[in-house]
């Protein structure tokens, strides 16, 4: 398949190249390496593989979806997705050669600024894998310029990000991770001071708003980090800062995030996009590519990749970070989302964000049955504390059509009665009161 | 004046108030729910564009690019092939893309099968026992893959090994995934015909030796002879030996990578197995391991218990998590199609076919740019400039007179070894003519070279943008509106 050579052809060139035979060319080869056939079955034609992977999509289940958890279901735009499957986006290589990706140069570019509004941080990077990977670039990089190995995480960190950070840094033992303890679903501020005034940690790392959904005193909280001479590293919903405030108002260092929200489909988590970005000083710590506005020979304004010296291919083992690559398409799609959005629609969707869900918390907790775990204001998340166990909810839901939530025993055994509920923009007045109604029946 | 369009930022064109898209207003404002304190103070600084205005916008810009289905990529070590257009539709069936990570495993069946089914046909493909597709790329790969070794060793109660063995040739990724994984690295210089020099190997190995990392075919193009001597050493000093599997193409349905004796590999599925690279990614960088370090692959893994497929999130052996969840699944299905579209018979082809390529382009420009090893190659061929011949050469100016004459460039001054290095790699999808039009385009450079050198300095002419000043913009670097 997809060799595009004729037997003639390849005759030909086989005459030029002076052999008889394409074996000829891997005579380095030792024969006992040569194997047999590969064993993989019968070769499908492309109608065949159609009929066989649109079967394989109708064995997945779409249900109504009340999960988030890190991963959101969003409202994105059909323009997006016709501008990223366009072949030169999706088919070109990475912007080495910047006088022939100017197209992908400048939507990272965008990509950037975008994001830097959004956050109101200096500097934003091309792009990382995922929400998970850009918090453990920060983690590194806070470590490296206080040249300290201990990082202090909000106890309420996503738990998937916590076990990616843990895998990071264990084999090198670079770096030490301890937890700040929660109050009502919050971070503890007195705790936090107290763990702080020892000076040994490198930074702080925020949830917010945090995996139970509740929103922290970002500001209280920076102060306290900031005082005691350590980083504050932000981890945020991208969605909220429609409305929320933003990492740069209430001094982070760091600010990373997971994007997928921001025009990228949920696709069972990936791909997906790390955001990452900073403060302007910190910007030779920062992992991987960054797209810079430049002129050309002639004056014009053009762009490139730039600050390549913090980079693998020139420094190797002393790079800021192996990464050789960035999900370039997913910024791509975050960039048109943000520009088809404008501030007005980031605005509006957060807003529909704050309202449905706290709508279906209203409709859960009419009666009794149902009580929000945490009193604490929140954005388009929030626990609620069930009478029988969140897996057995999930379950029946699922029966019904609905993703009822992410059962918190799965991470904690004390919440095992505890569901985290996610309502975005997507969900209709309809299927609020269905869904409230069927976990009224339960 | 060019005719590319005008490379206006989105924000410039933005009017205030205009808007792209209309979402279903809340009834309440924020400040309703959430006491000001939350909210943030002023809008952000984004365009306000109609739909129409974004979608010519980025259509425009996308018309500034190369990319592989408008041009020729030679660009030696990325394996530039061409990307199926049905699998572009299929991974994007709503019944993948709407689909949440948290869902009962029940109602991900298809997806999961489909993970399944990839990790099958990779372990076929390279004979090793288990795999994860956790990894998001291929230097994502590499650690995933470091820190399985370094997880080995440790369960081995052999403490003392942090160290990484690997030749000058690698690519950058790897000194800078060992280093990220708390290991020193060894450099070892390559012998003279640009293999790993098996005395300098031997030197090296010691009992603190945690991984070798090797490229095979290495990145000059070139198969290691030696393979299974130097795999006998580096078991032989309780070492592992990885492989960088950014090459693969040269021997995939040839060379089962478990028979030279690998360890651990990763798979570029971008490269090899032909998905879209996306402008910089997604990517994925699948690892694969030999049976007595499947334990400690990623978690979650995919089990099939011959009805179901599950999710196995506990094993204790397991290095963790390398991302969230379980991997990039619109490359991974890709991958699965395109794999799904060969049989142990025509998958050799496509190696076959991708070394007749570049020793085709390798031969017939050898007076012209000869090869810096001259013997045959691999999947691609790393020339040189002969400043014998052509004194005042550059192989920047080569690559940017390409760009002129409507080829991408190759990749250029890599491997380090290589002096005014042009790395080929024209993959088994390019057909005769386009090589014969890239040779002719390369014979015509060289003809100019010898005779008007300064043009070169000036290409590229006929690109959106002439060549660009990168001292300034990183001295003074503009990174946002």
């Amino acid at each position: 398949m997809f060799i595009s050579n004729t037997e003639k052809e390849k005759q030909e060139m086989l005459e030029a190249i002076g052999v008889k035979s394409i074996e000829d060319l891997f005579k380095d080869i030792d024969k006992s390496l040569l194997a047999e056939n590969i064993n993989l079955p019968a070769a499908l034609t492309e109608g065949e593989l159609a009929a066989e992977i649109k079967k394989k999509a109708a064995l997945n289940k779409g249900l109504i979806n009340f999960a988030g958890a890190g991963i959101y279901e969003h409202f994105i735009p059909a323009a997006v997705n016709a501008i990223s499957s366009r072949g030169e986006f999706l088919t070109a290589y990475t912007p080495y050669q910047a006088e022939a990706s100017q197209g992908t140069l400048q939507a990272i570019y965008e990509y950037q600024s975008c994001i830097c509004a959004l956050f109101d941080m200096d500097v934003s990077n091309a792009s990382h894998y995922d929400g998970a990977t850009a918090l453990a670039e920060a983690c590194g990089a806070a470590a490296r310029i206080k040249n300290k190995n201990k990082i202090l995480l909000s106890s309420a960190l996503n738990p998937e990000y916590k076990q990616v950070l843990d895998t990071y840094f264990k084999a090198g033992e670079a770096l030490k991770f301890e937890k700040a303890p929660l109050k009502e679903g919050v971070i503890d501020q007195a705790a936090l001071k107290e763990l702080l005034a020892s000076g040994e940690y490198a930074a702080f790392v925020l949830s917010n708003p945090n995996f139970y959904g509740c929103l922290e005193e970002a500001q209280a909280i920076s102060d306290i980090v900031h005082s005691a001479g350590a980083l504050l590293i932000a981890q945020v919903n991208p969605i909220s800062l429609g409305v929320l405030q933003t990492p740069g108002s209430y001094g982070a260092d760091f600010a990373v995030a997971e994007g997928q929200c921001l025009g990228n489909a949920m696709n069972f988590g990936g791909p997906t996009l790390g955001i990452f970005t900073c403060k302007k000083e910190y910007v030779r710590y920062v992992p991987g590519r960054i797209c810079g506005m430049a002129k050309d020979a002639a004056g014009k304004r053009a762009f490139v990749l730039t600050l390549q010296a913090r980079e693998q291919h020139i420094r190797r083992e002393r790079a800021s970070s192996n990464i050789c690559s960035n999900q370039a398409l997913c910024a791509l799609n975050a960039a048109v989302y943000l520009t088809l959005m404008g501030p007005l629609g980031m605005r509006e969707v957060a807003e529909a964000n704050i309202e449905n869900a706290h709508i279906l918390k209203d409709m859960l907790c009419s009666d009794g049955k149902y009580k929000l775990k945490f009193a604490g204001p929140f954005f388009n998340e929030f626990v609620l504390e069930c009478p029988i166990p969140a897996a057995k909810i999930i379950k029946a839901a699922a029966k019904k059509g609905f993703l009822a939530g992410y059962d918190l025993g799965r991470v904690d055994k004390n919440l095992k009665n505890c569901l985290l509920i996610c309502a975005t923009e997507t969900k209709t007045r309809k299927e609020l009161e269905d869904f409230a109604s069927f976990m009224r029946g339960i | 004046m060019n005719n590319y369009p005008h490379n206006l930022l989105s924000i410039e064109k933005s009017s205030a108030l205009r808007r792209g898209v209309q979402i279903r207003k809340a009834g309440k404002r924020a400040g309703e729910y959430l006491d000001g304190k939350f909210l943030r103070s002023k809008p952000p600084l984004l365009p306000s564009l109609s739909e129409f205005d974004t979608v010519r916008h980025f259509t425009n810009l996308s018309r500034l690019n190369f990319c592989l289905d408008t041009h020729f990529y030679p660009l030696g070590s990325c394996t530039m092939k061409y990307n199926p257009k049905a699998y572009d539709v299929l991974s994007g069936l709503d019944g993948f893309t709407s689909l949440h990570p948290y869902c009962p495993e029940d109602c991900a069946q298809g997806t999961l099968s489909l993970i399944y089914g990839l990790e099958e046909q990779l372990k076929q493909i390279t004979g090793l026992a288990a795999f994860t597709l956790q990894p998001a790329a291929g230097a994502h790969g590499e650690f995933t893959g470091a820190l399985i070794a370094r997880a080995y060793h440790k369960d081995r109660k052999d403490f003392g090994r942090s160290e990484i063995v690997i030749p000058d040739t690698a690519h950058g990724t790897n000194p800078a995934t060992a280093a990220m994984a708390g290991c020193k690295v060894v450099n070892i210089k390559s012998g003279p015909d640009g293999r790993v020099d098996l005395e300098e190997l031997k030197k090296v190995l010691n009992p603190k030796t945690a991984l070798v990392m090797l490229t095979i075919p290495n990145t000059v193009g070139l198969f290691e002879k030696d393979i299974k001597e130097i795999a006998r050493l580096t078991h032989e000093a309780g070492a592992l030996l990885y492989m960088d599997g950014a090459n693969l193409n040269a021997l995939i349905g040839l060379v089962k990578p478990a028979d030279m004796g690998v360890d651990i590999m990763h798979i570029n599925l971008h490269k090899t197995i032909a998905t879209p690279h996306g402008g910089g990614g997604p990517g994925a960088g699948a690892v694969g391991v030999c049976g007595r370090l499947a334990d400690f692959l990623p978690v979650p893994r995919v089990i099939y218990n011959g009805k179901k497929y599950k999710l196995e999130t506990k094993s204790k052996k397991s290095i963790g998590k390398v991302k969230s969840f379980y991997g990039n699944m619109s490359v991974l299905i890709r991958a699965y199609c395109y794999l799904r579209q060969f049989d142990g018979a025509t998958l050799k082809e496509v190696a076959r076919g991708a070394v007749l390529n570049a020793n085709y382009v390798r031969v017939k420009l050898a007076k012209y740019f000869p090869a810096y090893f001259d013997e045959v190659c691999m999947h691609e061929c790393v020339l040189t400039i002969d400043k014998g011949v052509l004194p005042n050469a550059k192989t920047i100016d080569v690559a940017k007179m390409l760009l002129d004459m409507g080829f991408h460039a190759p990749t250029i001054y890599f491997p380090l070894i290589v002096p005014e290095a042009i790395m080929v790699e024209p993959t088994e999808t390019e057909n005769k003519q386009t090589l014969d039009k890239f040779i002719s385009a390369m014979t015509s450079i060289f003809l100019e070279a010898g005779t008007n050198p300064e043009a070169l300095h000036e290409a590229p002419k006929n690109c959106p943008v002439k060549r660009i000043d990168e001292v300034s913009a990183a001295r003074e670097p503009n990174l946002r509106w």
